[in-house]
């Protein structure tokens, strides 16, 4: 690694190497932030925890139970944030494969928003594992256990984390000032775009088809064998709909961080996420009211059980889609920005009814996760949100890249 | 941005890899269908309720000394420091027992479950633990149908306890501890088609005593703990909303689709690709 080291001191101000990165590590701008200040005592707090947790044991700190092994941690942070992390196979297979070249701008941040999720979510599993010094088995060594669907998801856990490095890595490169570093990542990028795509649409569905063999433990309602086409179908929308959140929050924090030229597009560009987000939706809903009627369901929706039910899918689906719809014709940003948010509830609301709250749904005495599980949680997501704005502050993620970048192309 | 030679080869290359991984994933039973495995068939109208089998089901594990007496009306689970457990209930015909403890399924949904092979279907039919690969995810406790597998969870390095029909002792040509004291004569082991044999005689020969069936025989395809009753068994609180088809099978359409999906997508992708790649003038030779 001589040479890009080389490299990267003519282009960096002529400072040595090690300097730069000294240099990139302190903090930019103020520290006295409201986010700052709520964000440092919850990851205080969920640090001396997961401490607690790995000193005692699982049961010290949750309130898992022997018919309830898989809470918050699972339901929340895997299975739902993988969902929005859906948003960077999607806009990779728009921008790479469909050629809709309108929606470049907002590949890096989404990829690397997904990359992040990727790493903090299997960080929050690691956590949930009991005996985590064995998680190296499934990967190495003669422990293959291939009939299981947890097998397949873990390593395409992996190899879609490896593919996201890859297509983010020429920010990386352009950040360094590493020219001939870039030109061949930047050549591999369509190569792992479709890898990651084929990866996205099989762990989508596998985190569905984890639960498959729980038939008799999972709310009918929530429970058929099209539980891997539902998640994957939803996280489409799940995905697209934290794009225009995350979008909307981006272009107000790092606003002088945006060309002016972007920021003109970020209305073409929501809109055109918006119907996306709504023909999905459709598909998405047609395909549970199918599976309803199919499985003649009518009798459990007069239950406790089935009002939810009816919430989720008139007031989480049905809604958001219209409003996305009739935004989209209207052309109201808001209320598009509105839909997003009512379908993330709603994502969130799906996932944990299929793994939290219909899961031993006639159980006598129900799993609610602990305040120390939300806490870690918090510290989960609040980690990875430090470590989005110090990339998006260092690296061309939401500003153009370097000039010279332009002038190798 | 254009795919030339070398980015196909690569694309292709990466997918035949992951192809070659994929085709493993099937779920397969363990072993042919020849293999004979071992089981435990419980009489439960034998059964006198005397928790003897708790007690040196305990002894023989390791485990601490069970101290609950049964009470009709509470049904006790097994638990991480009970691998069996004996409930009372009172049922059409008066008082039964019924002994809980892992069904040691044909095609068990733990083993298609574990990712590591932790949890572990021996060709002699015992379902068994082996720590040094478990990594405690517990999906094989969200996948049993009978919620078997029990977890430590205030333990920094916690086991799963389940039942492991004495598996060390079966290799040494010895009887489950259970079986081995059960003074009532309630428990008999052997191998699963001689056992079945058996429980069809006893229903045969006492067909007023007996529900005519033998649970066990069909339930998620079949297990390796057998159960005759004199009543019907949801009286003595087993499930019977099991299905016949074993667990396994219901991942199994998912887990095939994998290999088409990892060859037909890429294809699908770069097709796609170049379909749309519209005004931009393609610069290479493609032959």
């Amino acid at each position: 690694m001589n040479s890009p080291g080389y490299a990267l001191a003519k282009d960096n101000d002529g400072k040595p190497f090690w300097k730069f990165i000294a240099g990139e590590l302190k903090p930019k701008g103020k520290f006295l932030t409201p986010f700052n200040i709520i964000s440092v005592p919850v990851m205080i707090a969920g640090l001396i925890i997961i401490v607690i947790r790995f000193w005692k044991g699982l049961g010290e700190v949750t309130n898992l139970t022997q018919e309830v092994p898989w809470g918050l941690w699972i339901g929340f942070d895997v299975v739902t944030g993988v969902a929005f992390a859906g948003g960077a196979y999607v806009l990779t297979f728009m921008v790479y494969i469909l050629n809709m070249k309108q929606y470049h701008s907002l590949v890096r941040v989404t990829v690397l928003n997904g990359f992040l999720a990727y790493v903090f979510y299997a960080g929050a599993l690691l956590l949930d594992l009991g005996r985590p010094w064995n998680v190296i088995n499934p990967i190495i060594g003669n422990s293959f256990g291939t009939s299981s669907v947890l097998f397949l998801v873990a390593w395409h856990f992996l190899l879609y984390m490896m593919a996201q490095l890859l297509e983010f890595s020429p920010a990386i490169a352009e950040w360094l000032g590493a020219r001939r570093a870039r030109k061949i990542l930047s050549g591999m990028t369509v190569g792992a775009v479709i890898f990651g795509i084929t990866l996205s649409t099989l762990h989508q569905s596998g985190l569905g088809a984890l639960y498959l063999m729980a038939k008799d433990k999972i709310h009918p309602l929530w429970y058929s064998e099209f539980i891997p086409v539902m998640f994957f179908v939803s996280s489409i929308f799940a995905g697209l709909s934290m794009v225009i959140f995350e979008g909307s929050i981006s272009h107000r924090v790092f606003f002088d961080q945006i060309s002016e030229e972007n920021h003109k597009k970020q209305k073409n560009i929501v809109r055109g996420l918006s119907k996306i987000c709504a023909v999905a939706m459709f598909a998405y809903f047609t395909l549970q009211v199918l599976v309803f009627i199919h499985g003649k369901r009518w009798e459990y929706l007069d239950t406790s059980m089935g009002y939810w039910y009816l919430l989720e899918m008139i007031g989480f689906v049905l809604l958001p889609m219209t409003l996305f719809f009739t935004s989209y014709r209207k052309n109201n940003i808001t209320l598009i920005r509105v839909a997003a948010i009512i379908t993330m509830l709603g994502i969130i609301m799906n996932r944990l009814n299929v793994t939290v709250i219909g899961f031993r749904w006639d159980q006598a005495i129900r799993y609610v996760p602990t305040w120390m599980e939300l806490v870690v949680t918090l510290t989960v997501i609040f980690t990875e949100i430090w470590i989005f704005r110090w990339v998006i502050n260092r690296m061309p993620v939401l500003r153009d890249s370097p000039s010279w970048v332009k002038d190798e192309e | 941005m254009d795919l030339n030679r070398r980015t196909f080869f690569r694309v292709l290359g990466a997918t035949g890899i992951a192809a070659a991984t994929g085709q493993r994933l099937a779920a397969a039973p363990p072993g042919g269908s020849l293999t004979e495995f071992s089981g435990i068939l419980y009489d439960s109208t034998l059964c006198a309720g005397c928790q003897n089998c708790e007690v040196t089901c305990a002894e023989a594990n390791g485990l601490p000394a069970p101290t609950a007496t049964m009470e009709a009306g509470v049904t006790r689970n097994t638990d991480e420091a009970h691998r069996t457990v004996v409930n009372t209930f009172t049922t059409s015909k008066g008082e039964a027992f019924c002994k809980k403890q892992c069904m040691h399924c044909n095609e068990p949904a733990c083993t298609a479950a574990c990712l590591t092979q932790a949890m572990y279907k021996t060709k002699e039919g015992p379902v068994i633990w082996r720590g040094e690969k478990c990594m405690g995810c517990r999906y094989c406790m969200v996948s049993c149908p009978f919620d078997i597998p029990k977890f430590e969870y205030h333990s920094a390095n916690p086991k799963i306890e389940k039942c492991t029909m004495c598996y060390e002792k079966m290799i040494d040509g010895k009887k489950p501890a259970c079986v081995e004291n059960c003074p009532a004569g309630a428990l008999v082991a052997g191998s699963r088609r001689e056992l079945i044999k058996e429980a069809r005689k006893r229903i045969a020969a006492n067909p007023d005593q007996y529900v005519d069936y033998i649970y066990g025989e069909h339930e998620a395809g079949g297990t390796g703990s057998l159960y005759l009753s004199g009543v019907p068994f949801d009286e003595i609180g087993l499930k019977t909303s099991i299905q016949t088809k074993s667990y396994p099978e219901l991942s199994k359409g998912f887990l095939y689709s994998v290999p088409t999906i990892f060859v037909l997508w890429p294809a699908l992708l770069l097709g796609l690709k170049e379909a749309t790649k519209n005004n931009n003038s393609n610069s290479e030779d493609h032959e």
